[in-house]
């Protein structure tokens, strides 16, 4: 299993990556679809839309189950992974690259300060 | 918490990486590869289950048939010898205590004058069926318990037959559905092989004492090796029984629900003669259930899911979600749910509530995967 140490990461089992300014990544970690199986569908109604942290920003599907992705930081959701609309199974092969979910502008990058870090996150899930 | 209990092939399923979990208070197998994998590997080819956490109940005695008679909906009368009939317990009150499998068994498992039965009972229910039964037995019958040490696999799937023909000296392929026959099977005698299972793809389920389920494990694998075989999960058995229809107790079918509402009129026999629940299940046919057991697909990806609430165009709730899962076979979410009986009939428009969504769906003819 893997915990990559560029990342920021939350108790609902999503990743953030901040990637230049404000702009940051967000998936779900390696230990979450390894839990949830088979992703079959990522559905995100939010793209445009101002959130608060810890909000409902969109549902994955697998086979055996729902789960719904929470946004772990305030932010706006600009963007949804459109590779996922037909390969969802990407969340699965590469959840941390080819499987991100959704592109956010964070409010305030203090903010990530709140999450866990890769040592804490690992031994939260280890 | 109680402890797990474990199969005689828990090592094997950790040894081979399997994804575990909690089921009915044994520790299984959820899947090894993949659940798609695992149920496309059924569908096209050959897959094995482990299924030994079911119960086994032996019923013998010169008025064996009367019990069976009397505590199942099934006409346990037309049995032969080496038949299988899928039957369900009613609880007395217009529910189900449970579905089961039984066996006729062959005449040395009892004296003259005697017949001997096989009941395979969920794993969940072991206890409350033993139970019931035996609350239920003013008959000359007696019961035994071989649920700890009969242990089960199921082999599914087309080529089944193919790959383990080599086992046995069984004429596997002239085995008729839900029928069974005891043999030796690679090397070990008295394997009871049925010809019945939980996939709708056809294959074999072989009872076993539970101290020889390895050896007979570790040749199947062997033996199916050329037909691409694989070990197949519960994961695997879920979505593979909901696409024929099938009813899975506690999911689809419980205390609450009668047999008739759950489509379990073809295993209700109300002609037979007294059993349990015999006139409220006659009462209850002639008026007609007031909603039934019923196959619906959703226009959307999202997956409907168990307990979520079903509603008429109109927004009312008319029933609810007891079974869901994404499809493997079809690629695409299929459900199982009981709506009231006016919007029962195939074609009609439903609407799943998914938190807060509503997915359109249809109410579709069973099973799902046509033969």
């Amino acid at each position: 299993m893997e915990f990559p140490a560029n990342l920021k990461y939350t108790e609902e089992h999503e990743w953030v990556r901040v990637e230049e300014g404000n702009t940051a990544y967000v998936g779900i970690t390696d230990f979450a679809q390894s839990e949830l199986g088979e992703i079959v569908y990522v559905e995100v109604g939010t793209v445009g839309d101002s959130l608060g942290a810890n909000d409902i920003f969109g549902t994955v599907e697998a086979v055996k189950t729902t789960s719904d992705l929470y946004l772990p930081i305030a932010g706006t959701i600009l963007e949804l992974n459109e590779r996922l609309e037909n390969e969802p199974e990407l969340v699965n092969e590469s959840p941390y690259g080819d499987g991100w979910i959704v592109k956010v502008s964070l409010n305030d990058l203090a903010d990530l300060d709140k999450l866990m870090d890769a040592t804490a996150y690992e031994a939260l899930v280890g | 918490m109680s402890q797990l209990k474990n199969t005689p092939l828990t090592d094997r399923h950790i040894a081979l990486g399997a994804k575990m979990t909690d089921f009915a208070g044994y520790n299984m197998p959820v899947s090894y590869q993949g659940i798609i994998e695992e149920h496309l590997a059924v569908r096209n080819s050959v897959g094995v289950f482990d299924v030994s956490h079911m119960g086994e109940f032996i019923v013998r005695g010169k008025q064996a048939l009367d019990l069976i008679q009397y505590v199942t909906t099934n006409d346990a009368s037309k049995l032969q010898i080496g038949d299988a009939q899928y039957s369900c317990l009613p609880n007395g009150r217009g529910g189900i205590v449970d579905d089961l499998l039984v066996y006729r068994l062959p005449e040395d498992y009892c004296s003259e004058g005697e017949m001997a039965f096989m009941l395979v009972v969920n794993a969940s229910n072991i206890e409350k069926d033993w139970n019931w039964i035996k609350q239920h037995n003013r008959f000359d019958t007696q019961l035994i318990n071989i649920s700890e040490k009969t242990a089960l696999l199921a082999v599914q799937g087309p080529q089944a037959t193919a790959a383990l023909q080599s086992l046995t000296d069984v004429q596997l392929a002239a085995m008729k559905y839900y029928t069974f026959t005891k043999g030796t099977f690679a090397g070990v005698d008295n394997v009871l092989i049925s010809a019945t299972g939980y996939t709708g793809a056809g294959g074999f389920e072989l009872y076993v004492n539970a101290d020889q389920i390895g050896h007979i494990w570790d040749a199947v694998f062997e033996a199916g090796k050329d037909f691409g075989i694989q070990p197949v999960g519960l994961g695997a058995r879920d979505t593979l029984r909901l696409e024929m229809g099938y009813c899975l107790y506690g999911n689809d079918i419980d205390d609450t629900t009668s047999p008739l509402e759950a489509g379990l009129g073809w295993i209700t026999k109300l002609q037979k003669g007294d059993f349990m629940d015999a006139d409220t299940l006659k009462t209850q046919k002639a008026a007609g259930p007031s909603r039934r057991l019923v196959g619906f697909t959703v226009s959307e990806r999202r997956v409907p899911r168990h307990d979520y609430p079903i509603e008429n165009a109109q927004g009312e709730v008319i029933g609810k979600v007891t079974s869901g899962t994404q499809s493997p076979s079809l690629g695409r979410p299929i459900g199982m749910g009981y709506v009231q009986a006016p919007f029962a009939a195939p074609g009609t428009p439903i609407y799943i509530v998914a938190g807060s969504k509503k997915l359109s769906g249809e109410v579709v003819k069973l099973p799902f995967l046509k033969a």
